[in-house]
């Protein structure tokens, strides 16, 4: 299996991912868009992991995604914490409405 | 093309196609019911490059608990639903830059990678992988396990009601016996009720 396949796919997932971010203005389709770029980080890594460093001991690449798994799990309790508390005190998740610290 | 490399490409297509429905789905929760799917075609991906392990984690982390929370997160916000009121007026931009992103990455890594031969998958065992965890990356892991509970309390103080405000109060119509009153008041109300203009209007509209 040729490492290119993998990594384009992930390239496709992250550029969508930033399609999304820059497009949506619901700020939980915001967080969504950012899941997809960190899994596809994950891809990148589980294919340069198991391709072309299969021997390393420390099996550097799937521990990182294991913890980009777990920190994005951690990320999402609070984002989506965030925005209820937006939602409460403004009645909207609109990114466009978020604009109190705007200089 | 082995049949290795069929699999990869069907799970990888369906996968893609997930994710650019989920950032361009009209529907928020189709759009998250999309994203569900493209974490379990990422799982996918994961068994056909041999990371069982990671696999099964991102399944009962993302596909179980992540989604999950996207949901409840959609369904307690509620929000406009077309393609006006979720793109901004920049979609365009958007388009211009994911697209730019995409093709310059694409091209750096068949640059850089295109012509690594092909080679046969092997993953880790998954004993290698606990051990690698508890010699190599206990330190992380730990640090990981704080950084949780961190989340974990900076969640609920974020979400959680300020003290003292406890929400509008409930108006609560109490229930009363008719043989705790008064015959003759009672005997009283029944000919109003009778008589049409009712007694108990007032508490009807009231509990509306």
């Amino acid at each position: 299996m040729s490492p290119i396949g993998p990594l384009v796919l992930a390239a496709f997932l992250f550029s969508a991912g930033v399609y999304g971010v820059i497009a949506r203005r619901n700020a939980v389709l915001v967080l969504i868009s950012v899941e997809l770029m960190l899994n596809a980080v994950n891809i990148n890594l589980v294919t340069f992991q198991n391709l072309l460093f299969p021997g390393d001991p420390a099996v550097t690449g799937q521990m990182f995604a294991l913890f980009i798994i777990g920190v994005a799990a951690a990320e999402v309790g609070v984002g989506l914490a965030i925005v209820f508390n937006m939602f409460r005190n403004r009645a909207s998740v609109d990114v466009d409405d978020a604009d109190l610290m705007r200089w | 093309m082995t049949g290795h490399d069929v699999v990869f490409v069907v799970v990888g297509l369906l996968t893609a196609g997930a994710a650019v429905l989920t950032v361009t789905s009209k529907n928020l929760m189709h759009a998250a019911l999309f994203f569900a799917v493209t974490l379990g075609g990422i799982a996918g991906v994961f068994l056909t490059l041999a990371a069982d392990f990671l696999a099964l984690v991102q399944i009962v982390v993302y596909v179980g608990a992540v989604a999950v929370l996207f949901m409840f997160g959609l369904m307690l916000t509620r929000a406009p639903i077309g393609r006006e009121a979720l793109d901004g007026k920049n979609r365009g931009l958007a388009m211009v830059v994911a697209g730019g992103l995409f093709v310059v990455l694409t091209t750096l890594l068949i640059g850089a990678f295109g012509d690594l031969p092909t080679v046969e998958v092997t993953g880790p065992r998954i004993d290698d992988l606990g051990i690698a965890i508890f010699a190599d990356w206990v330190l992380p892991f730990e640090v990981l396990s704080m950084l949780l509970l961190a989340a974990l309390i900076g969640a609920i103080v974020l979400a959680r009601r300020e003290s003292g405000e406890s929400g509008e109060e409930l108006t609560v119509t109490r229930i009363q016996m008719a043989e705790d009153r008064d015959p003759d008041a009672l005997e009283g109300e029944q000919a109003a009720l009778t008589g049409g203009s009712g007694g108990t209007g007032d508490a009807e509209e009231e509990h509306a």
